[in-house]
């Protein structure tokens, strides 16, 4: 069983430390999920465990599938089994979704075997339109350049559609609600569910509670200041949403002045 | 002339100034041409060597140019230089050749369908068309691009061994597409084409024509001119392709002539040459002319391409397009200087140009000077010019999705160009860009 291990990591981005130790294990199979109020690290756990190149790592572990995730580029991640669906996902003009996400399956087959001729075309295309018709996307999607005039819900579908294509063992979910109405969120959660199952390990980010009506966390975190301060089932985060994030800020923002 | 530094010219300063070229009237091949080639000669010894105090050189330094040790190729000087490479003689549209022309350094071969001869098409090599065609020639010749357009005009015109003359007659349309290749291999030698194209009233033509050397140590020049009439309601699709060697410099001076409702699609890629400068100016002279004008480079190591577009709109409802889009890495530069122009009375023009740089190194640069100059009241002109980076953010999200840095880049690099492949409707032609874009991108 594939397991990612985060141990008392620490991360700054230009010498101002965002994550301060935090700790957590998520087994492949379970739905973890992370909330906390706004400028507590959230995102920044996701792209550091990405790995993107602006946050520096300066103490702590990441290790997934007992190999040190801290010494591989993102692709290398990626291919290890780890995905990132983007808060923000990044526009590539003059590059269609399906170039794009074909390029990303032969990059997987030809890093297993670098002779690799790559995905047939009439396999790709079979895979992608199911994909899409789970997600409930016109087909002609696919012939769009990617996340280039997207609206908000086609940007998060078509992230939800690329982790489909790519079947990560663990995904991170960066705040895949905002910018969503509620049919939208309901495509998108439904997509992730439907991806959900013994073999894919999930981490939700999330500001607020909605998104976990529709994806059910097995263990809820909350995010304080650069730490995961709490730890508990599906009713923290119900706790949460009636009660908002006062009374951690009081219980833990006291005790660290203490 | 207040933007001119105040420096005195010191003594290295001229000595350091190109040479002069060292050719002489006994160069000038005989044949046909005769008065337009003494004519071509008598104007070119009345131009010095360009220097970046003029306008049109401002960014484009001839100073290292050994201008006097070119030579001009002998009769049969091809049999002991390399020979044209396979991939150069394939169709780059559709399935074959109507017509293809191979030009070589004292020498050239011809091929036309004989289908083609009977509809009284004419494709053959300059020296041929002096013999066969004097009159056509001599009618047609030099009348879009002058020898006083400029010193390399003047030399072309004058000294071409090399060349062509496509003429399609009156609604002649030509449905396999014809092709031409200048190759310039050898060192010290200056080759020199001229291309006449004429499509008469109601023709319609494609024409893809490609100018390439290897690389090779030392110097080596080209002079071109292309010259493109295109009549009344007449179509033409026109293609150039340069991949000249390291170590050549180029120069070219291209302009076409639209007439009524004539259309004009002129595809240029650039992706050789240590130096080019080229002018290229479309003359949109009769009312209802369209013209669209598509430049792809791509400039690696200490290449330096310059630009020089010209849209002339003469006649009222005339419609220009232009969109050239550029990548630069190593140490390379690159110069796209355009200018609209609007004759007075040229109303309800439409006239667009738009050029685009992505710059890959910190130490590439790309220059980008648009221009308008508007002489009528009731018209419709827009441009962009823009200078941007590889950014780190689209790589990062492409990586992120197991894509290697090497194909991250390609990928962002093949979508920057997107816009220009579209505007290309040969699949030959866009596979041919797309392997350079590889080779640029894996090349140190």
């Amino acid at each position: 069983m594939s397991q990612l291990e985060i141990k008392n990591l620490h991360v700054s981005i230009e010498d101002k430390e965002i994550l301060k130790g935090l700790s957590l294990t998520i087994n492949q199979g379970e739905v973890h999920a992370i909330m906390g109020p706004n400028g507590t690290g959230k995102s920044t756990l996701a792209y550091t465990l990405m790995g993107h190149p602006n946050y520096t790592v300066t103490d702590g572990e990441i290790i997934f599938k007992g190999q040190n995730m801290l010494e591989l580029e993102p692709d290398e991640r990626s291919r290890a089994g780890i995905f990132l669906a983007f808060q923000y996902p990044v526009a590539i003009p003059g590059v269609t979704v399906a170039n794009f996400l074909r390029t990303a399956l032969n990059a997987r087959r030809r890093a297993v075997n670098p002779e690799d001729k790559g995905i047939s075309i009439l396999d790709f295309r079979k895979m992608l339109k199911e994909k899409m018709d789970m997600l409930k996307m016109d087909h002609a999607f696919a012939g769009r350049y990617l996340n280039d005039g997207f609206s908000g819900g086609e940007k998060k579908r078509a992230e939800i559609l690329q982790m489909a294509a790519l079947k990560p063992e663990i995904a991170i979910l960066d705040e895949t609600d905002s910018g969503l109405d509620i049919d939208a969120l309901r495509i998108v959660s439904e997509g992730v569910n439907t991806l959900s199952g013994p073999e894919l390990g999930v981490l939700v980010i999330t500001h607020y509670q909605r998104l976990l009506n529709y994806i059910k966390p097995n263990f809820v975190h909350i995010m304080l200041d650069g730490r995961i301060v709490e730890s508990g089932g599906p009713d923290l985060a119900l706790h949460l949403e009636e009660q908002g994030y006062d009374w951690v800020r009081e219980k833990y923002e006291e005790t660290a002045e203490a | 002339m207040q933007e001119k530094p105040k420096v005195s010219v010191t003594r290295t300063r001229r000595d350091s100034a190109a040479k002069e070229f060292s050719f002489t009237a006994d160069s000038i091949p005989v044949g046909g041409l005769k008065d337009v080639r003494a004519k071509a000669w008598d104007a070119f010894t009345k131009f010095s060597m360009p220097i970046t105090t003029d306008e049109a050189w401002r960014r484009t330094d001839l100073r290292l140019l050994p201008a006097s040790d070119f030579k001009i190729p002998k009769a049969g000087a091809f049999e002991d230089l390399p020979v044209v490479p396979e991939n150069l003689l394939k169709p780059l549209t559709g399935e074959q050749h109507g017509g293809q022309i191979t030009l070589l350094p004292g020498g050239s071969r011809v091929e036309l369908d004989p289908d083609l001869v009977s509809k009284g098409i004419i494709f053959t090599d300059i020296l041929t068309a002096e013999r066969e065609h004097p009159e056509l020639l001599n009618r047609l010749i030099g009348t879009v691009v002058k020898p006083e357009d400029g010193k390399f005009a003047a030399l072309a015109s004058a000294l071409a061994q090399n060349g062509i003359l496509l003429y399609v007659p009156k609604n002649v349309k030509v449905e396999t597409p014809l092709h031409s290749v200048l190759w310039g291999p050898g060192v010290d030698l200056a080759h020199f084409s001229h291309l006449v194209v004429y499509v008469d009233d109601g023709a319609s033509v494609t024409y893809v024509h490609e100018a390439a050397s290897p690389d090779e140590s030392g110097h080596a020049m080209h002079a071109g001119i292309v010259e493109i009439h295109v009549g009344k309601d007449a179509n033409l699709r026109f293609v150039e392709l340069q991949s000249w060697g390291r170590h050549v410099w180029n120069f070219s001076h291209e302009r076409a002539h639209v007439d009524r409702g004539g259309n004009l699609d002129w595809i240029f890629g650039a992706v050789g040459s240590r130096l080019t400068k080229n002018f290229s100016d479309l003359d949109l002279a009769g009312e209802g002319a369209q013209g669209r004008m598509s430049g792809f480079y791509f400039t690696d190591g200490t290449q330096h391409l310059d630009h020089d577009t010209q849209q002339n709109h003469l006649a009222p409802h005339t419609t220009s397009d232009l969109l050239f889009k550029g990548a630069l890495k190593g140490k390379s530069r690159s110069v796209w200087q355009g200018m609209i122009y609007v004759a007075p009375g040229a109303q309800k023009t439409d006239g667009y140009q738009a050029n685009r740089n992505l710059i890959l190194d910190e130490e590439s640069r790309a220059d980008s000077i648009p221009g308008l100059e508007i002489l009528a009241d009731d018209v419709r002109c827009t441009h962009g010019a823009t200078v941007g980076k590889l950014e780190k953010e689209p790589l990062f999200y492409l990586k992120s999705r197991g894509i290697p840095q090497a194909d991250a880049e390609r990928l962002v690099v093949e979508g920057f160009f997107d816009p220009i492949m579209q505007r290309i409707p040969f699949e030959g032609v866009r596979e041919r860009f797309q392997q350079a874009i590889q080779d640029k991108l894996l090349a140190g």
